[in-house]
């Protein structure tokens, strides 16, 4: 038997979830996709920001289009770090796409016009 | 070669130099830290005492009896918030009330304008009186001053009529030469004078002691305090004093030139001159001891702790002399309490009885000009007044400071000024900035922006005060 | 001389959600009031994700969020003004505001709803011990030296203070390139929400001191170290416990206060902690001036805030439509055990159905929140857990609430 913290939501759900993989405490289906995952293979969606080039003191600031594997977040923080990027960008408009074979998009998350 | 160099760009060190300026003398100043105004001239209760207090026969007597009636034209000369609101010395038992009776004496005696007032009198001027007071002194000629303007405006104006002040420069040897002038060092620099004069503060027996032993030691006593914000409802009127005792003048509670208040200081003796660390325990102490004066004191309104250390001297008076070998080695040291309300006289005793004798010969500027330009305070101009001005600068519209409404043409105007700021501590202490509620959470990194971008540096290279106080330590993603 | 029916202060998440709503209710002058360059408010420094999941049903990041506030701020051709600051209001509802452009203005208001958002608690009012230099520093500063300038403030950090600030912000240093050695926490519990000690704490093995707090601060012009104390149930340090950690940066989150300039002449009626009080429409005990968000208590949330601001702007339509006046109001009464409750009074008669929001003072278990009107129970909810940092929402139906009102909260353990 294991217990969790839920981080799908603010509410923050005390899961447990015992050999057989049956999970309990969950308020919604989340929690059990979570606790599943949570025990096998964690996930983060991993937020940071890029420096815009051709905006002085600019930064745009990005997210995993999904979550990632917990242990690749050092790895891809290393590859974001040295990446430039140049205005104008749009929410939504895909900076990397399918950044270190992880499956997902890295995506800007704010309007640099 | 200089004729004079003053060591230290305090209060004292401030009105000496300004003072000096008004004769064909070459004056320098040199300063440890990255700004004037770094010591005990920033940490002190803001007031100018009516004189009544100090001991018959002392110089803390003689000057401070000197130095409050001043105040009102240096402070209008240099622009200096100041308010004579008037002090009262509160009683709570009845040897208290004869300790009043024996300092009315006293006051009546040194022809300060005193009186004594009943519970009831007391409390008409000032509604909060705590049950126990049973009465008081009252002297009207007390002052509360912003003492941060005071030492800037001082080294403003004196920078305006020639003196030379160098920031960054901590002395750290002086010999006499053969002819009998001073050669001055510092870490990466050399200066020679004819006359030096130590106001260094808290460090005013160490640069003594270059030149030769003194009998005296600075002895620093603490003290901390509370500031309460201008946002809290007003709760006292005057400088509220408990009846000193032989400790010291104890907790007072008072309005500040800048509209906030102060409570505070507590007296202890540290062990080491910088130690300005504050503590809960003291904070607990004051508290109490300040409830005896005022009611409900809104200490929920708080929004700072801080302490000063008072630069005592081991002869419990201030030392205001020539070395008997060295007349041109001028120590003025010990300067504590009564200290700012004496500074006013001690400048002037100290350059017209101990350095112009020193140079017989010397005339007056004809060009000295005492007045230092006005400073704009945006948020006490009138709504006309405010427009016109933007009309003519809109940078005055804009507003960094949301707490005390401070605008970005006020910090502008400070670069156009002699001794501009190179800090962050340095703007707040030229504009009360940050002094609000937020206490800079707001502004503070606006105030970084501003300053990298007039000086032309990196966001990381700007400093909270001295040289080696970064706020960014490292850009990310370069 | 300028009029506007409803004049909005501050442009944050709040303000945006009450002219929003304000907008969709048929006020037809509104004018939102913002003091910096953009719209949003804190939201532009929260790159992370966290926002949305009750506004949009999704997890978005800050500036996601607001953006699709601002989207639809300007869609609907909403007025609004950047880089003004109000000076003052005054009891007849005249703003002032100024900025660089148009200088001074004073503008006529029927009705203000004031989402000014909150500020950060820091060294002052904490009475954090030892020197006051630099390198202490609140974490919404940090967050936005880091995010929005792209500087960290230190290399390695300690934090004080488990606010949600706090948390995500040792994640954001570690991620960027800072130590995190550790947070202190003076309360037995975390202040912030479970999710983000798993994520942000957990995740990097960044341990979480409970009951302990900074003694003393120590350096030279720059922090060199803190000393940590480790307290007891009263919060007083426990003599012995003390140790000394080098660090570069001592980190505050520990909480957030309204942000009340604009409004400190006003003489309003506030709660204990100077919160200002408000009946169910948010109106103040100035009639027609509207508080909502952060402003008028902190929440856990946005999507609360933004629903909160909806409630304000319908306050306001009400009062527009002199649907509030001739109105009698009773505070709410609750037990030692909870915090504060807002809104603090019920004005009558009663218009809508509204919600109590209020926090519980320590971590409780198995608990019945009770709501009594004069001594009849009128809802009566079970929660297997409360927390200080979860704010408690129950929902009154307008038709259980019989005249006259005397509402009263209690919370109980379940036998």
């Amino acid at each position: 038997m294991k217990e969790l913290v839920c981080i799908c939501c603010p509410r923050g759900c005390n899961l447990t979830i015992d050999e057989d993989g049956k999970v309990s405490g969950n308020f919604c289906p989340k929690g059990k996709e979570y606790a599943l995952e949570e025990t096998s293979a964690p996930k983060r969606t991993l937020t940071t920001f890029i420096r815009v080039q051709n905006r002085k003191d600019t930064m745009l600031s990005v997210k995993t289009s999904g979550a990632i594997p917990k242990e690749k977040m050092g790895e891809l923080m290393a590859y974001i770090n040295v990446l430039k990027v140049k205005a104008p960008i749009q929410i939504g408009d895909v900076i990397v796409t399918d950044i270190l074979g992880l499956g997902v998009n890295l995506v800007a998350t704010k309007n640099i016009l | 070669m200089y004729d004079v160099l003053i060591i230290g760009a305090g209060v004292i060190g401030g009105f000496i130099g300004r003072d000096l300026a008004r004769y064909k003398l070459k004056v320098c100043v040199l300063e440890k830290n990255n700004d004037v105004t770094s010591g005990s001239s920033a940490s002190n209760s803001a007031i100018i005492h009516s004189g009544y207090d100090p001991k018959e026969g002392s110089l803390k007597q003689k000057f401070n009896l000197l130095g409050n009636p001043a105040f009102d034209k240096v402070c209008d000369e240099l622009d200096v918030p100041f308010k004579r609101v008037g002090s009262l010395t509160l009683a709570t038992s009845e040897d208290e009330l004869n300790s009043i009776k024996d300092l009315y004496k006293q006051g009546q005696s040194y022809k300060v304008k005193v009186s004594l007032l009943n519970r009831q009198e007391v409390k008409a001027l000032e509604p909060n009186i705590s049950d126990d007071v049973l009465g008081g002194l009252y002297a009207p000629s007390a002052a509360i001053i912003d003492p941060f303007s005071l030492t800037n405006h001082l080294f403003e104006n004196a920078i305006d009529n020639g003196v030379k002040l160098f920031l960054n420069q901590e002395v750290i040897d002086i010999s006499l030469t053969s002819k009998g002038s001073y050669e001055v060092k510092t870490k990466d620099n050399l200066y020679r004078s004819k006359v030096v004069i130590n106001c260094a503060g808290l460090y005013a027996d160490k640069v003594a002691e270059m030149i030769e032993d003194v009998p005296w030691k600075i002895i620093p006593k603490k003290g901390q305090y509370y500031v309460i914000d201008h946002s809290a409802k007003p709760f006292v009127n005057h400088i509220i004093f408990p009846t000193p005792t032989l400790k010291g003048k104890g907790i007072l509670v008072t309005p500040t030139a800048m509209g906030d208040y102060l409570v505070g200081p507590t007296s202890d003796i540290v062990d080491d001159v910088d130690d300005t660390s504050t503590n809960s325990l003291t904070g607990a102490y004051i508290k109490e001891n300040a409830s005896k004066l005022i009611k409900d004191i809104p200490f929920k309104d708080s929004i700072r702790v801080f302490s000063g250390v008072r630069a005592a001297s081991s002869t419990g008076d201030f030392i205001i002399e020539g070395l008997p070998t060295h007349k041109t080695f001028i120590n003025v040291a010990g300067i504590e309490s009564p200290g700012l309300s004496s500074s006013p006289a001690i400048g002037d005793y100290v350059v017209k009885k101990l350095v112009l004798p020193l140079f017989p010969n010397i005339k007056e500027k004809p060009y000295f000009n005492p007045r230092v330009r006005r400073y704009i305070r945006f948020k006490d101009l009138t709504e006309k007044e405010k427009e016109e001005l933007i009309k003519k600068d809109p940078s005055y519209g804009e507003i960094v400071c949301v707490c005390e409404q401070i605008s970005l043409g006020e910090i502008l105007d400070l670069f156009t000024r002699p001794n501009p700021p190179t800090s962050i501590k340095a703007i707040r202490k030229r504009l009360e900035l940050g002094f609000g509620k937020c206490q800079g959470g707001f502004c503070t990194p606006k105030l970084v922006k501003i300053l990298a971008s007039y000086f032309k540096v990196d966001m990381n290279e700007i400093n909270y005060d001295n040289q080696s106080s970064y706020i960014l330590k490292e850009k990310v993603k370069k | 001389m300028i009029k506007k029916d409803l004049v909005i202060i501050g442009g944050g998440s709040a303000g945006m959600g009450a002219a929003l709503q304000a907008n969709k209710l048929g006020i037809k002058s509104i004018l939102i009031i913002e003091k910096e360059d953009t719209l949003g408010g804190i939201l532009n420094q929260c790159i992370h994700t966290g926002f949305g999941l009750i506004e949009y049903k999704e997890e978005l990041t800050g500036p996601e969020f607001l953006t699709r506030l601002e989207d639809k701020v300007k869609e609907e051709g909403i007025e609004y003004k950047l880089s003004s600051t109000v000076l003052s209001v005054s009891k007849d509802k005249v703003v002032t505001y100024s900025n660089s452009k148009e200088g001074v203005r004073e503008v006529h208001a029927k009705a203000i709803i004031y989402a000014g958002g909150c500020y950060e608690r820091n060294a002052g009012e904490i009475e954090l011990g030892g020197k006051r230099i630099s390198g202490i520093i609140t974490a919404g500063q940090a967050q936005k030296y880091l995010n929005i300038y792209g500087y960290l403030v230190g290399k390695k950090i300690v934090i004080l203070g488990s606010g949600d600030i706090g948390l995500i912000m040792a994640r954001r240093f570690t991620l960027e390139g800072a130590k995190v050695i550790c947070v202190a926490e003076l309360s037995p519990y975390c202040n912030g929400l479970n999710r983000n000690v798993v994520q942000c704490l957990n995740d990097f093995d960044i341990p979480l001191y409970l009951s302990t707090t900074v003694k003393e601060v120590k350096g030279k012009d720059h922090v060199e170290s803190v000393t940590l104390v480790s307290v007891d149930s009263k919060g007083t340090p426990i003599e012995g416990t003390e140790r000394e950690i080098e660090c570069d940066t001592l980190c505050l989150s520990v909480g957030l206060v309204p942000y009340l300039g604009p409004l400190n002449n006003l003489d309003l009626v506030k709660d204990k902690a100077g919160r200002i009080a408000v009946n169910q429409y948010k109106e103040s005990s100035l009639p027609g001036l509207f508080i909502c968000g952060n402003a008028l208590h902190v929440h856990d949330i946005v999507d609360y805030v933004v629903e909160e601001a909806r409630e304000a702007a319908k306050g306001a339509k009400a009062y527009l439509d002199n649907e509030l006046s001739s109105q009698t109001e009773t505070k709410i009464t609750y037990g030692s055990n909870i915090n504060y409750v807002v809104p603090q009074s019920v004005a009558t008669p009663i218009l809508t159905d509204f919600t109590l929001k209020f926090r519980v003072r320590s971590n409780l278990k198995d608990v019945s929140v009770y709501i009594y009107n004069n001594d009849t129970l009128i809802s009566k909810t079970n929660y297997t857990a409360l927390i200080p940092s979860q704010m408690v929402m129950i929902n009154l139906k307008k038709d259980k609430l019989e005249e006259p009102i005397n509402l009263s909260i209690k919370v109980e353990e379940r036998k």
